[in-house]
């Protein structure tokens, strides 16, 4: 039967199940490659995540082997970067001894250590995904990709495509493949070389079956051939699969399947076939010259993966080790009790706001800090005054019910002119050439010796206007729009704050001004720019939540509803919403004409203790950046920091969530004492209040896939960039506005750039949590989702026992006693010194890069 | 005045070749060298210009260097000094100043940031001997490093496939227009007996009443030079490689494709406008091909959904606009064009990544759902084939694969039954044979001797094209080059029977090369065992100076401005009368196809994805 539409083509899927003959299952097979797939959606949606999420259900190390054999990857660092690693102290000699002891016993470790330090070993891996497909180069001198890729990308690309080209996809409200049948049929010139690729096209009939039958002949090798394919450009098809699944990662949506492309390839490949084969070619099954092994087969374990865990175990302990005597080391120190506490600040769990908190109580001593996901538990939809999409301000597993509606933006958005498209047009663009060309070149010299803002360049603050108001309460359940309600009630207003408070243990001795900061990050030239965003925000900067949390906090009916619950604001405490640019390190405060007198005055103190802080933050950042010199003065170092958020040239503006390491679940107390070199999660947390870990459940929810996700993607990232990573950013061509390409006929690149993986050591999370072990481990339990993070020991786990001071490590399902080996944890006595006598790296080569990165300090 | 004119190549080259001894790990010492040379050098050049504005701005010529001198031959460096020079200097200067600022900070920690710095300055050498060139010859030198340059920066990323596999796409198509730029030399040379200059060219009448003498010689010339033109500015048919080129990082793809190598036709044609300038014939022809390639191009820039290849297409159909205003004699807008298109597409290269948040930001404030046409016309039919077209970007790449590139190595193929043993001694003996004639050409029938060079120069041709699409041992093929030059140099032997020391002049570069290149092959073979031609081996993870040495054995033998064999190969053609049309086709054949085979050898053995899998690498498609 022909069919037209794709709803008729479901059922044939069905159908084809059905069909109890065949061994190939069509949808079987989709989903299992959707399974496999990289899952970045277009870039502007950049959301961290587990780049090997499908392995997820086994081991961590099983699972990166496994990987490794099927695709080829690369899962650990080199053999001999390890041993560089070793050779300058980065492993230490004795948590080396001590890993291959527990791991092999103490009569072991001798041999072991051999092994690792000296044994040859030959490394290459020869990945199972390709071997089938390769025949067609190996047997009849084709190299399919070279014929089929670059037309196929062009195609995907148009047809996707959100505002580059000029001239649209002539039929862009169909699907891809009834679009493309469309195109085909009401045209004179065609896609294809041959006849049979276009006749199997336009008569519907095209059956990803039958047409395997064609290309492939034989159906056991159906499933093996569609992952060679697919794999063979994953980039492409990834996005194709993530954008199935969630359409609206494209604001000019697309309706397109993976099953569509995997047709359209099939036709294209019967095409070039037909074209460069002589008449009555063979199907790849009838020359196949080796029986391919299995791609889901079991991968044999062999000694060098054993090498490779043990390496990779003691590269994480010698560094976790070190961070566990620090913390009980800290946890020894007398804590200062204050009084009277001058503010209060809420900062999102980010490591890269672990550092701008210790400065912010460096710069003024009776403060008091606070860690939480930076969507601060108030979950929506964002429509910017103008608008005509919504944004999502929270994690990404979360669909919002609410939406927060701007008026009365009072800043228009600028242009560019030379980023016009006129540009490019035949007589316009002539003019253009002749008048404006010259403009370019001013600047082009501007730009390079007076960065400035400029429209071209994503600013963190201009998510939302300055002075602009929002709708945040609602008063009629009715108003509503596409389903989502406009604002919260006071209810749902109160339950967010109070949640938000319990959970980070803020109940009482509320100071006068509560600050609650959001960050995003300004940068230029840079596709990559979401993820520099808050993670938490979906990838956007926070300063919507911060400043609808701060009307929800200071609204006088969400707190006498509050006071009903026990948690009493006094009236003179106020909340103030901000947001933090984490690459320019500039704090802006939002509502502030709603302060007191008292607090007015109050405020103006505080906003110079911030300034110090982002001082002294600027110029802890400045260590990592070549083009500063850190020993300069402090503001000096601040305005070269801030000069780089708007620089053309700057691939760097910030180093993202580089280096991330650690999650610390506790009170300030258990981290106030010690330098962490902004390596690490800190989310508050008192267990007094809790004591049977309902507030932590919903603490370690997004626990692992938020900071789970970032770190994974950064360790994978980081030990193979070329495959999980999208390379050096330098040559990257922007493709369609939500990908990028290596360049003209390339695949696009998902993962993470070299230039924001550089400093980043590739080790596991570690998650310490304050609280008793039986506790957190009926916490964990508490989801069998939450659970496998830690059981498949993606996730190292550490619970410090608030009463003994005892640590306990998880594995295999319970806690153990960990003792730290005795090491000395140095103190510091000036944060100046440290900064300036820091190594900078000197290539970004692991051994050279990890120079960078220090142990744990006790701050004096 | 117009001896300062040399400081003008000798500071960049000087540079260059002091940034070759730099160490690779001291950024900040590589990139201000770098920027010290080109801005003190540019620097320099607007004192000159200003002094020499100042001072009525005389055309300036300076005859430097003589490299070869014989009784009906003269090859030497000739520097010139006028407006045109002024212009594409002036731009060249600062775009080159301004990205190499640029790169500094950009290119910040890259694994070939030395690399980088070091091609950068090797293409401000031969962009500024080009442009300051004072006859055809300098112009030649500049312009084949300029495409080696090219080459190199498009192969920046050499472990990857795609870059690699552009980048030969490039030269390949650069070659063509080398050989027709020889060619033209050849022809000018024999039409007016002498190395001429542009200061004659542009000041005497001579030549006028030559060509109006020689109306199809000076047609071809015209033509030669088009074709030349065309190919380095990507005018059609040739247009395809532009968008390809943009491998390299963004800086690189700059200041080259955007701006200043791409340009290099118009001002080739500037400087031939006096040959050609009353041939209407030529002048039409550029117009069509002008016209056409505007035309074209901004149609293709249409449809680009990625933000370079868009920008590549904008700038081809620009320049075909400049070719246009060229061959109407507007010189002057025609510079002004330049200028403008230079600036504004080094730009908007430059921050191209920023376009993705630009135009997203834009989409959220005024996006439109597109109206799609439902209705079901002829003219939708129309509209639906030309945008098919467009995407297939009007099937150039195609076209230009199946019918420049597939005869030949149709032809190679069929020689494939040429190997072993007997074949070598075959050609030895025909070789020998060849050198007894030379000796003994009282004894030997005319006839036999005037059919000699005709087949000699074939056998050279076969020998290179099976060096072309062999796929077996990588020193195989190199060995077949070889013996192509040396059939070459047999072939001008027994055409001509010129003095020895014009061959021995030619040959001693090339066997310099050869036997280099054969050390390098024979090493790697020995470490590496399998370094056969079917696939890319990236060689140069684990051997980067023996795939440095290799190169320059490669440039060597091609005949690039570093061996005698450069003025040799001019020297070579010299020999050939104007009236040998086969044996030139072979000859200039055999020179295209050299320049391809040396550097796929390269290419294949040292470039593209590594075969040793123990560390990561990138897919084939990325």
């Amino acid at each position: 039967m022909k069919t037209e539409t794709s709803v008729s083509s479901k059922n044939e899927i069905l159908h084809e199940m059905k069909d109890p003959t065949s061994s190939f299952n069509e949808h079987d097979v989709i989903h299992n490659l959707k399974h496999y797939l990289p899952t970045q959606a277009a870039l502007r949606d950049f959301i961290h995540h587990n780049s090997l999420h499908a392995f997820q259900n086994l081991k961590f190390y099983d699972a990166i082997f496994k990987a490794s054999k099927m695709f080829g990857y690369q899962v650990t660092l080199q053999l001999n970067e390890f041993r560089t690693l070793y050779k300058n102290g980065r492993i230490r000699k004795d948590v080396l001894e001590k890993v291959i002891c527990d791991k092999k016993g103490l009569e072991q470790v001798e041999k072991w250590k051999v092994n690792l330090i000296s044994k040859d070993y030959d490394c290459t891996n020869a990945p199972r995904v390709g071997v089938l497909r390769s025949n067609w180069k190996t047997q009849c001198k084709l190299d399919l990709d070279s014929l089929v890729q670059p037309l196929l990308f062009r195609i995907l690309s148009n047809y996707l495509d959100q505002g580059i080209s000029l001239w649209k996809f002539p039929v862009g409200n169909k699907s891809f493949l009834d679009s493309i049948k469309e195109l085909e049929k009401n045209s004179y010139i065609s896609f294809f070389k041959t006849k049979r690729a276009k006749q199997l096209l336009l008569s519907g009939d095209c059956q990803i079956k039958s047409l395997l039958k064609i290309v492939v002949g034989d159906e056991k090798y159906f499933e093996q051939y569609l992952f060679d394919q697919q794999f063979a450009h994953q980039g492409w098809s990834g996005i194709t699969s993530a954008i199935e699944d969630m359409p609206q990662t494209l604001m000019d949506t697309k309706n397109i399947t993976l099953r569509d492309l995997i047709i359209f390839e099939l036709i294209l490949e019967i095409d070039a076939l037909d074209f460069n084969l002589p008449k009555n070619w063979q199907p790849l099954s009838n020359f196949v010259s080796t029986e391919p092994i299995d791609l889901f087969d079991k991968v044999p374990t062999n000694e060098i993966n054993e090498v490779f865990t043990l390496w990779q175990n003691a590269f994480e302990w010698s560094y976790y080790d070190g961070v566990i005597t620090g913390i009980a080391l800290g946890k020894k120190q007398p804590q200062k009790n204050i009084p009277k506490k001058s503010f209060q600040a809420l900062f999102c769990i980010d490591e890269r706001e672990c550092s701008i908190r210790r400065h912010t109580e460096t710069s003024d001593a009776n403060c008091e800090t606070f860690g939480t996901p930076g969507f601060f538990t108030v979950e929506f939809y964002f429509m910017p005054d103008g608008g005509k999409f919504y944004d999502k301000l929270c994690p990404a597993p979360v669909t919002p019910k609410y939406l927060i509606k701007e008026f009365n933006a009072k800043e228009k958005r600028g242009h560019e002119t030379l980023y016009s498209h006129l540009s490019h047009t035949f007589f316009i663009g002539y003019f253009v050439t002749l008048t404006l060309g010259f403009w370019a070149a001013v600047r082009l010299f501007l730009n390079l010796f007076k960065p400035a803002m400029s429209p071209a360049i994503s600013n963190a603050f201009t998510h939302m206007d300055n002075d602009s108001q929002l709708l945040i309460e609602n008063k009629n359940l009715k108003d509503r729009e596409n389903g989502l309600q406009i604002g919260f009630t006071i209810e749902e207003m109160a339950a967010r704050v109070e949640s938000l408070l319990r959970s980070i243990g803020l109940l009482k001795d509320f100071a006068p001004i509560v600050y609650v900061i959001g960050h995003g990050s300004s940068s230029a030239n840079n596709p990559h720019h979401g993820a520099h965003d808050c993670g938490a925000c979906s990838g956007r900067p926070g300063s919507v939540n911060a400043k609808v949390f701060a009307f929800m906090a200071n609204h006088n009916k969400v707190r006498q509803v509050l006071s009903a619950k026990g948690i009493v604001i006094p009236n003179e405490t106020q909340f103030i919403g901000g947001l933090h640019d984490t690459a320019a390190d500039q704090i802006k405060f939002y509502d502030t004409k709603i302060l007191s007198e008292k607090n007015k005055e109050q405020h103006t103190k505080n906003a110079v203790a911030f300034e110090n802080a982002l001082d002294l933050n600027a110029k802890e950042r400045s260590r990592r950046f070549a083009s500063i010199n850190t020993k300069l003065s402090l503001k000096k170092v601040r305005e070269e920091i801030r000069k780089r958020s708007v620089s053309l040239f700057e691939p760097r503006p910030e180093l993202g969530h580089g280096t991330n390491s650690l999650c610390i679940i506790a009170g300030r107390n258990l981290t106030k004492g010690l330098f962490l070199d902004r390596r690490a999660f800190l989310n508050s947390y008192n267990y007094e209040t809790d004591p049977d870990g309902k507030i932590l459940t919903g603490i370690m929810k997004p626990v692992g896939p938020v900071c789970g996700g970032i770190n994974l993607e950064y360790y994978f990232s980081r030990v193979d960039n070329h495959k999980f990573g999208a390379g050096t950013k330098l040559p990257h061509n922007v493709v369609g506005l939500f990908g990028v390409a290596n360049s003209s006929d390339g695949d696009l690149r998902p993962g993470l750039p070299v230039q924001m993986i550089e400093p980043h050591d590739p080790v596991r999370l570690l998650v310490v949590i304050e609280h008793f072990p039986e506790i957190v481990l009926k916490v964990i339990q508490f989801m069998p989702e939450m659970y496998e993070w830690y059981i498949n020991e993606w996730i190292h786990l550490m619970v410090v026992n608030p009463e003994t001071n005892k640590f306990y490590y998880f594995k295999e399902g319970q806690f153990a006693e960990y003792a730290p080996l005795p090491v000395q944890i140095d103190s510091l006595i000036d944060f100046n010194v440290l900064m300036d006598s820091a190594l900078e790296m000197e290539t970004n080569h692991i051994e050279d890069a990890t120079h960078e990165n220090l142990p744990v300090f006790i701050l004096k | 005045m117009s001896t300062l004119l040399q400081i003008f190549i000798l500071i960049p080259l000087a540079g260059f070749l002091v940034s070759l001894f730099l160490p690779r790990k001291k950024e900040r010492v590589i990139s201000a060298f770098a920027i010290s040379i080109i801005g003190f050098n540019l620097l320099v050049f607007i004192i000159f210009t200003v002094y020499w504005l100042m001072h009525d701005h005389p055309m300036l010529n300076e005859k430097k260097i003589c490299l070869f001198k014989s009784s009906d031959f003269e090859f030497f460096i000739d520097f010139y000094f006028d407006k045109i020079t002024l212009v594409f200097a002036g731009v060249g200067g600062v775009l080159a100043f301004l990205v190499s600022i640029f790169s500094k900070y950009y290119m910040h920690r890259e694994e070939g940031f030395k690399r980088f710095f070091n091609t950068i300055l090797l293409f401000y050498t031969g962009y500024n001997l080009a442009v300051f060139s004072g006859n055809f010859e300098t112009l030649f030198m500049g312009w084949e490093i300029i495409g080696i340059a090219s080459f190199l920066l498009i192969t920046f990323y050499r472990d990857r496939y795609l870059p690699v596999k552009n980048g030969l796409k490039t030269v390949f198509v650069y070659r063509i227009g080398d050989v027709c730029f020889i060619l033209a030399m050849w022809m000018c040379h024999h039409l007016f007996h002498e190395n001429i200059s542009f200061i004659k060219l542009y000041s005497s009448q001579l030549f006028s009443s030559e060509l109006t003498g020689n109306y199809f010689t000076g047609i071809c010339i015209g033509i030669l030079f088009l074709i030349a033109a065309a190919v380095k500015s990507a005018q059609l048919p040739f247009s395809s490689w532009l968008p390809r080129a943009m491998e390299g990082p963004t800086t690189s793809s700059a200041i080259f494709y955007g701006s200043l190598s791409v340009h290099l036709g118009v001002f080739l044609l500037l400087r031939t406008f006096p040959l050609w300038e009353n041939m209407l014939l030529i002048k039409i022809l550029i117009i069509i091909v002008g016209l056409k390639t505007s035309l074209i191009a901004a149609s293709i820039s249409r449809v680009q959904s990625t933000v370079k290849t868009q920008i590549a297409y904008s700038s081809i159909g620009q320049i075909g606009i400049i070719f246009i205003e060229l061959a109407c004699g507007f010189h002057t807008l025609a510079l002004i064009h330049f200028a403008g298109n230079a600036f504004l597409r080094t730009y908007q290269l430059l921050v191209s990544p920023s376009v993705l948040n630009y135009l997203i930001h834009h989409q959220i404030y005024y996006f439109e759902p597109h109206k799609y046409d439902e209705s079901d016309s002829f003219l939708k039919k129309i509209k639906y084939s030309f945008y098919i077209l467009c995407v297939k970007e009007w099937n150039l790449d195609f076209y230009l694969f199946r019918f420049l590139w597939e005869p030949f190595k149709w032809i190679g193929k069929k020689f494939s039954f040429l190997k072993g043993k007997l074949f070598i001694a075959s050609f030895i003996g025909i070789y020998l044979l060849g050198l007894m004639c030379y000796f003994m050409q009282e004894n030997i029938p005319p006839i036999i001797i005037e059919f000699l060079p005709g087949l000699f120069s074939c056998l050279a041709l076969i020998l290179v094209l099976k060096a072309f699409t062999e796929r077996g041992e990588a020193i195989d093929a190199w060995r077949l080059i070889v013996s192509a030059q040396f059939f070459v140099a047999l072939t001008i032997v027994v055409n001509e029977l010129p003095d020895l020391i014009k061959i021995l002049f030619f040959m001693s570069g090339i066997i310099l090369s050869a036997i280099t290149g054969a050390i390098i092959l024979t090493k790697i073979k020995s470490k590496e065992n399998n370094i056969d031609l079917n696939c890319f081996h990236g060689n140069t993870y684990e051997h980067p100076k023996f795939g440095f040495v290799f190169l320059l054995a490669c440039l060597g033998l091609i005949g690039f401005p570093i061996t005698p064999a450069f003025v040799g190969i001019d020297l070579l053609f010299s020999q050939i009368h104007l009236n040998q049309v086969l044996i030139l086709t072979f000859i200039s054949l055999t020179f295209v196809f050299t320049g391809i085979s040396a550097l796929r050898i390269y290419a294949r053995v040292f470039m593209g994805q590594h075969k040793k899998t123990y560390h990561p690498m990138a897919y084939k498609s990325s």
